[in-house]
C-alpha cells in the first residue's frame, strides 16, 4: 500500500514544504491585519517570479504529499485496496495539481 | 470512545496530525478555487474576502491556521524522530509542537481582529 | 493480614473469536497478588477448563501477555494493585490483534510468521573455523543492537499497535525491532536482503510513530526508535540505488 518510494516522496515533499509553510504562515500573519483585498494580494504576487516559483513548488509538493497521506488514510480507515486505491491516489494528485496551478496562474500571471 | 490502550500522549499527537492533514487536504480545493477567481472575476474574490471579515469566519481561519501550524510542527517532530539521532522526551516534543501551533494561530487571530 | 476476607471482582473473557463474553468471578484478594495469580486461582478453583498460557512466572518467557483493563500487559509481573480502577473491577481479555483460540489463549502464528518475513534470523558470514570476531560493546552499531535485543516475544507491542490493527500485512513492532538489531550486527551478512524484506508490503514505512509499542513494552524497549532507524537506513539505501 505504502511502498518505500511513496514513503520517500512523502518525506521529501515534507522537507521541501517545511520552510514554505513557515513562510506562508508568516505572510498570512503579516497580510491579515486590516483585512485582505484582491488588489493587495495581486499587488504582491502579480508578475513576481519569486512568488510564482514559491507557490508553484508549493502546489507540486503539497499535491504529492496530500495524495500519499490521503491514500494511507483511505486504505487504513476505509479499506480501499489495489487498483482502486491507485486510481484514487492519482485522481487526488491530478485534482490538486490542476486546481493549484490554476490558482497560482491566477494570482501570478493574470 | 477512545480505547484505553490509545490513551497516551503520542497517540493523541498521531490523531491530531492525521485529522489536521485530512482537514487541510479537504480545504485546499476551496482555497485554490477562491484564488482562481482573481483570473476572471476579481470582484467575486473581493466579495469573498469581504465575507471573510465576519468574526465567525475569522475564528474559522484561526482554526485553519492552527491546523496548518500543528501539521507543520508535528511533521517536523516526525521528521526529526525518523531522520535525526533519537532523543528521549518524545511526549515533550509533541506538547511543544502543539504549543507552538497554538501560539502561531493566536498571533494570527490577534492580528486579524 | 490486611486483605483477610476481601475479594476482587474479576471479569474474564471466555470463548473464542466467533463467540466470546465476559464472565464475572470473585477472587480472594492477597498481598502482592499478580494478574496471573488471579487467572490461575480461577482456573484451579472455579473453571478447570479455562485456557491461558504461562510458563516462567518471572518475566522471562513472554507467554502470559493479556489485555488487562484494556491495556496489553505481561500478567506475571503486573500487580493487581497497579491496574485496579476505581470500581475495584479487573477485566482480563486476550491480546488484541490476534485470533483467539480459546479464552485467554491467542494464536501467535501470524505474529511469528512476520518475524520470519522480516528476516529476523542471523545470516552468518563466518564459519566455525574462523576466529571469533571481536566487537567492542561501545561501537555505535553494537549499542543500537543491544538496545533492542532483550525482546521476549510477548506480543504486547503487536497488540498495542493501531497499524497492525488497520493493516494485516504490517510486520509489527517486534519483528521490525528484531530486524533492526540484525541490521546493526556487523557479523551479519544479510543487510540488503533484510532491508528489502522490511520495506516490502507492510514494512517499516507503514509505522505512524504512535509509540504504543514503546509505551507498553514490559522490557522497556523502544521499537519506535528501531523502526525509525530502519526507515532512515532503508530510505538512504533506496535513494543510493542499493536495493
Amino acid at each position: 500500500m505504502l511502498s518505500i518510494k511513496l514513503y520517500i516522496a512523502q518525506r521529501l515533499t515534507a522537507m521541501l514544504m517545511a520552510p514554505l509553510v513557515l513562510l506562508h504562515l508568516g505572510v498570512m500573519i503579516y497580510a491579515i491585519q486590516g483585512g485582505l483585498t484582491a488588489g493587495e494580494i495581486l499587488g504582491r504576487t502579480q508578475g513576481s517570479f519569486f512568488w510564482g516559483l514559491i507557490y508553484g513548488l508549493f502546489v507540486v509538493a503539497l499535491s504529492i504529499h496530500a495524495a500519499i497521506g490521503l491514500r494511507v488514510v483511505i486504505y487504513e480507515w476505509l479499506g480501499v485496496t489495489g487498483a482502486r486505491l491507485n486510481w484514487i491516489t492519482t485522481a487526488i494528485v491530478i485534482l490538486l495539481l490542476g486546481l493549484g496551478s490554476k490558482a497560482v496562474y491566477a494570482v501570478v500571471l493574470s | 470512545m477512545i480505547k484505553p490502550h490509545r490513551n497516551q500522549p503520542l497517540w493523541y499527537a498521531y490523531i491530531l496530525h492525521r485529522i489536521s492533514g485530512v482537514a487541510l487536504a479537504l480545504f485546499l480545493p476551496a482555497h485554490f478555487y477562491i484564488l482562481s477567481l482573481a483570473l476572471n472575476e476579481p470582484e467575486s474574490l473581493d466579495s469573498m474576502l469581504h465575507w471573510a471579515e465576519q468574526p465567525i469566519v475569522k475564528f474559522a481561519e484561526f482554526g485553519l491556521v492552527f491546523l496548518l501550524a500543528v501539521h507543520l510542527f508535528g511533521g517536523l517532530r516526525l521528521l526529526a524522530l525518523e531522520f535525526l539521532p533519537w532523543k528521549p522526551g518524545q511526549k515533550t516534543f509533541a506538547a511543544v509542537a502543539v504549543a507552538f501551533a497554538f501560539f502561531v494561530a493566536l498571533v494570527f487571530l490577534l492580528r486579524a481582529i | 493480614m490486611a486483605n483477610e476476607g476481601k475479594t476482587i471482582k474479576v471479569l474474564l473473557s471466555r470463548g473464542d473469536n466467533s463467540n466470546s463474553a465476559l464472565k464475572e468471578y470473585e477472587v480472594p484478594a492477597k498481598e502482592s497478588q499478580t494478574v496471573l495469580d488471579v487467572v490461575t486461582w480461577i482456573q484451579r478453583n472455579l473453571e478447570p477448563d479455562l485456557s491461558y498460557r504461562f510458563a516462567c512466572r518471572v518475566g522471562m518467557c513472554g507467554s502470559c501477555a493479556m489485555t488487562v483493563n484494556g491495556k496489553p500487559r505481561w500478567t506475571c509481573r503486573t500487580h493487581v494493585s497497579k491496574v485496579m480502577d476505581g470500581d475495584k473491577t479487573i477485566t482480563i481479555e486476550p491480546l488484541r490483534n490476534m485470533p483467539v483460540i480459546k479464552d485467554l489463549a491467542c494464536d501467535l502464528n501470524e505474529f511469528f510468521e512476520k518475524w520470519t518475513k522480516a528476516k529476523g534470523h542471523f545470516i552468518p558470514t563466518k564459519t566455525r573455523d574462523d576466529q571469533v570476531q571481536l566487537i567492542s560493546p561501545n561501537e555505535k552499531a553494537r549499542r543500537e543492537a543491544n538496545a533492542g535485543i532483550e525482546c521476549i516475544n510477548c506480543g504486547v507491542c503487536y497488540a498495542s499497535c493501531d497499524v497492525v490493527e488497520n493493516d494485516s500485512s504490517y510486520l509489527g513492532p517486534a519483528a521490525l525491532n528484531r530486524a533492526w538489531t540484525l541490521v546493526n550486527d556487523v557479523r551479519d551478512g544479510g543487510k540488503i536482503e533484510r532491508l528489502k524484506a522490511v520495506t516490502s508490503e507492510g514494512g517499516c514505512q507503514s509505522c505512524h510513530s504512535q509509540q504504543g509499542c514503546t509505551t507498553y513494552c514490559p522490557n522497556t524497549l523502544n521499537p519506535t526508535r528501531s523502526i525509525a532507524g530502519l526507515k532512515k537506513v532503508a530510505a538512504i539505501a533506496t535513494l543510493k540505488g542499493e536495493m
